[in-house]
């Protein structure tokens, strides 16, 4: 018995032991479950299609070179990015990296990306692809619009593979709103494009006309069907990353249809009439005339408040000297008088504007970050109300004076006239430029009202600087000061009124460069608030550009649209794409 | 006699078309440019003769418009009655560009506004600035038909009496005309044109292309009067007589011409003012705040102001009795021909 039993035990214990270990090894040799995302909207049912319009066709569904807005409203559906803003509460979080860490000097990020991730295609997402597309984004070759962006203190940033599920950034010096850069900057599969990229035809693949097998990515929908000229369709992934609360794998919606209609009255008709569910951005005039059917045709309005968008006025105040322009050039004295500026600015009607332009739905701009940037506004910039006695006031002690029949001469006795250029297809800047015109003739200045078409436009603020003054919007995509820089710096790409300086043309400007350089190294909120509050103040004080106003951001959809929740950033209706469903 | 009755009600109304448009300073109420921000987009000022009290009153009167800020309606405020005032002085304007005066026919006394057609985005009269608007199209539509009509007469006489290669080159070259998409052409002038170009400036643009694409028809119609005209038994015979070209075409075939020449211009210019109205509207006429017919209209390129602003319609309506006059003129000036020559 005891013989048996020391006989038996021993290998009980073996076999025993031997099923542990394969048991052991099974378990382990499964894969771990993947990292979905896990959101917490409200729950909505599965299926149904969504109709949304676009004011033109993409011209191209490459997301390393999409620069107008409807290629970019449907490649965001298409791909996915490692961190993204929350558009409601224009913080960051996580997406395809789950988590990350920051070094203690600022310069190094580690993000630990999801694992166990598909493609729209099936294959898998690995850290190989995150580096891929760093690569193509930092490729001198292919020109991406925002390979700037990830240029930080003069050079580019390197992207390390650390395994598979890490990858490792190093930047040259400390940046403020490193992880805001991540945003927007699709992954790529490298399965699908590394030969093009090898093979240096990059900037051919993913147009228009690829056929939809050839696409993959990890966005919540993929592309389905292109028919040119009318409608762009997208159909559910399968494969995608984030599910709701209770499990149910997002997105909820079966089918996206983005049809193609130009201009903005139309998308207000087909609205109206049932064609589309959502309507994204459009005038205070169209409105008013859907706010009164609002209940009998079942859709719903939405005035968000002011955006980023803000409107302004500005001087031609460029170095003329290589470019044959002699009649603009005697009248830069009058622009680059302070006080010139001061009483044109005195003399504007912003609440004129606001009631005729937008129907009383924006708000009067004296600076340029608006009421909508919660977190950067300086509320203490002065916003004196309009004044013609002020204005006039200004003028006399700048020199000028007013002949018999009341028009406004410079010290030099020529009679000031100029014109304000703008683009045609924005009517309500060419509103603006009319009761700008119609205020400026009270202070005896004969101002003409100039629209041609926004090529020519462009063409002439940055290439030809053929103009006098000019009425232009700007918005940038996201509430940080840093996307702003290109329009602040004296040698920005978008510094309007004075392109390609050398140095900067005045002590303000000067100081503004210091204070955006230093914003954008600096790390702690209150300290960048400061300066650039500090940034305001001069725009306001030395106004080079004149802000006017910035329109409310309204959206509309139809109620059987569910988790509609719109923000007040771009894309305002649908950056929640994958939580909508139809009820 | 009954033919002579058209053509004279016709020319009647024409005349009296022209009148209030070149006088068009005494006619309107304000300046074409007169902003009232408090009372953008009001519909047409009603007149009355029984006020609130059911009291009738023999000089008709108008009410303030209140805009109801929350909804933009307009509503009238029964407190106070203005009437109707004539020959009233107000702002200042010239008539053709020359005579200084500051009377004009009708208007109340502020804070009151008479708007017959209704005011505009920024509150501007649109009565007013239909009649300072006609100075432009109207005598735009009538300058590029004299011009058209003009370049006809010589080209289609010069085909039409020397026949031959003459006649060869000068009709290809108006098939060339006929085939040229101007519109597009219009766009490209203007875009090569310098930032601002002064009103006058565009003014002879318009005109000019107006009028120099135009002139195809009349001189195909022209030449194929020449063609008989000098063929007539009395043409012969003068020149038989040694009668030079010159003398013929003057004393003799031009004459002739003189009853297409008129129809043609009849039936042209409503014709170029509508061109006119077509690129004023499309954007490419004069700028702001100077009115054109075709800048009226163009607000109504705006789903908002179609759907919700009727008063906005109201320019084009008004062409409509304009354009009959000088069609029924036309038709008159037809028959009228066509029986002589027969």
């Amino acid at each position: 018995m005891g013989k048996a039993r020391s006989r038996r035990s021993p290998v009980v214990a073996f076999v025993l032991a031997c099923l542990c270990a394969s048991s052991i090894s099974l378990v382990s040799a499964t894969p771990p479950a993947p990292d979905w995302m896990v959101t917490d909207n409200p729950i909505g049912h599965s299926g149904g299609r969504l109709v949304v319009a676009l004011r033109s066709e993409p011209k191209t569904l490459n997301p390393v070179l999409a620069v107008d807005a409807p290629s970019r409203d449907v490649i965001r559906c298409l791909t996915a990015d490692l961190i993204h803003i929350n558009r409601e509460s224009e913080k960051t979080e996580p997406a395809l990296a789950k988590s990350w860490t920051v070094s203690r000097d600022g310069k190094q990020y580690t993000l630990h990306l999801r694992r166990g991730l598909q493609f729209s295609d099936g294959q898998p997402f690995t850290a190989d692809d995150v580096v891929f597309t760093f690569q193509v984004y930092l490729d001198e070759k292919i020109h991406s619009p925002q390979r700037d962006l990830l240029i930080v203190g003069g050079k580019p940033i390197s992207v390390q593979k650390i395994d598979a599920a890490t990858v490792q950034f190093d930047l040259a010096q400390p940046y403020a709103a490193a992880e805001r850069i991540f945003d927007s900057l699709a992954v790529l599969p490298r399965h699908l494009l590394e030969a093009a990229h090898q093979a240096g035809t990059f900037s051919q693949a993913w147009g228009v006309s690829t056929a939809p097998v050839q696409f993959a990515g990890l966005g919540p929908f993929r592309l389905k069907e292109y028919v040119p000229g009318e409608r762009i369709v997208l159909e559910r992934n399968p494969f995608y990353w984030k599910e709701d609360h209770q499990g149910k794998r997002l997105p909820y919606l079966d089918e996206v249809v983005f049809l193609f209609v130009p201009s903005e009255d139309a998308q207000v008709i087909r609205f109206q009439s049932g064609d589309t569910d959502v309507l994204s951005r459009f005038s205070a005039q169209n409105f008013s005339v859907l706010d009164k059917q609002q209940q009998v045709k079942s859709y719903h309005l939405f005035d968000l408040g002011p955006g980023l968008e803000y409107n302004f006025l500005f001087f031609n105040l460029n170095d003329l000297g290589s470019k044959n322009l002699p009649e603009i050039a005697k009248k830069q004295v009058w622009f680059q008088d302070l006080k010139f500026r001061q009483a044109v600015s005195a003399a504007i009607d912003r609440e004129g504007i606001i009631r005729l332009v937008y129907a009383g739905r924006a708000t009067p701009l004296w600076g340029h970050v608006t009421p909508g940037n919660k977190l950067w506004l300086d509320a203490n910039i002065s916003r004196p109300p309009r004044s013609l006695d002020r204005a006039r006031q200004l003028l006399q002690s700048a020199g000028y004076s007013w002949k018999g029949d009341a028009s406004l001469m410079d010290p030099r006795g020529n009679p000031v006239e100029f014109s304000i250029l703008t683009g045609a297809s924005n009517a309500q800047r060419v509103k603006m430029a009319t009761i700008i015109q119609d205020d400026l003739s009270q202070l005896g200045m004969s101002v003409h009202v100039v629209s041609l078409d926004f090529g020519a436009v462009v063409d002439r603020f940055m290439k030809t600087y053929d103009y006098e003054a000019a009425i232009m919007g700007l918005a940038s995509g996201d509430a940080d000061p840093t996307p702003e820089m290109n329009v602040w710096l004296s040698n920005g790409s978008t510094h309007l009124w004075h392109l390609n300086e050398s140095q900067p043309a005045t002590p303000w400007e000067s100081e503004i460069d210091r204070l955006m350089e230093q914003q954008l190294i600096t790390l702690d909120y209150s300290a960048r608030k400061k300066l650039y509050s500090r940034v305001q103040e001069i725009v306001a004080e030395e106004l080079p550009v004149i802000c006017l106003a910035s329109p409310n951001i309204l959206v509309g959809a139809k109620d059987g649209v569910g988790n509609f929740q719109p923000a007040t950033l771009d894309p305002y209706a649908l950056w929640n794409i994958e939580q909508l469903y139809i009820r | 006699m009954k033919r002579n009755y058209k053509l004279r009600a016709a020319l009647a109304l024409l005349a009296a078309f022209h009148v209030f448009i070149l006088l068009a300073g005494f006619f309107a109420p304000y300046g074409f440019a007169t902003q009232d921000r408090d009372m953008a987009f009001a519909p047409p000022t009603r007149m009355h003769f029984v006020d609130a009290q059911d009291k009738f009153h023999a000089r008709p009167f108008v009410y303030v418009f209140k805009n109801n800020i929350s909804d933009s309606s307009y509503a009238e405020d029964l407190s106070y009655v203005y009437p109707l005032r004539l020959f009233v002085p107000g702002a200042p304007y010239k008539i053709a560009g020359m005579f200084s005066a500051r009377v004009h026919l009708f208007g109340v006394d502020a804070p009151a506004r008479i708007s017959l057609l209704g005011t505009d985005g920024y509150g501007r009269d649109q009565f007013s600035r239909f009649l300072y608007g006609g100075q432009l199209s109207l005598f735009a539509g009538i300058i590029a038909a004299v011009l058209s009509v003009g370049i006809g007469i010589v080209v289609g006489s010069l085909a039409g009496f020397y026949g031959g290669w003459i006649d060869n080159g000068l009709m290809r070259g108006s098939d060339l005309f006929f085939a040229l998409p101007w519109l597009y052409l219009l766009f490209a002038v203007r875009a090569a044109l310098p930032l601002h170009v002064p009103e006058w400036e565009v003014f002879l643009l318009l005109v000019s292309v107006i009028g120099l694409i135009g002139w195809a028809r009349p001189a195909r119609l022209i030449r194929g009067v020449v063609l008989s005209a000098r063929e007539r038994n009395f043409v012969r015979a003068a020149r038989g007589f040694g009668a030079s070209d010159a003398y013929l075409l003057r004393r003799h075939v031009l004459p002739q011409t003189y009853g297409v020449a008129l129809t043609q211009l009849a039936l042209l210019i409503p014709q170029y003012i509508l061109a006119e109205v077509t690129l004023s509207f499309l954007g490419l006429g004069i700028g702001e705040p100077v009115p054109s017919w075709g800048s009226l209209l163009a607000t109504l390129q705006h789903y908002d102001v179609l759907s919700s602003y009727w008063w906005m319609f109201l320019p084009a309506v008004l062409l409509v009795p304009l354009f009959f006059a000088y069609h029924a003129a036309a038709d008159a000036l037809q028959e009228r021909y066509e029986s002589i020559s027969l």
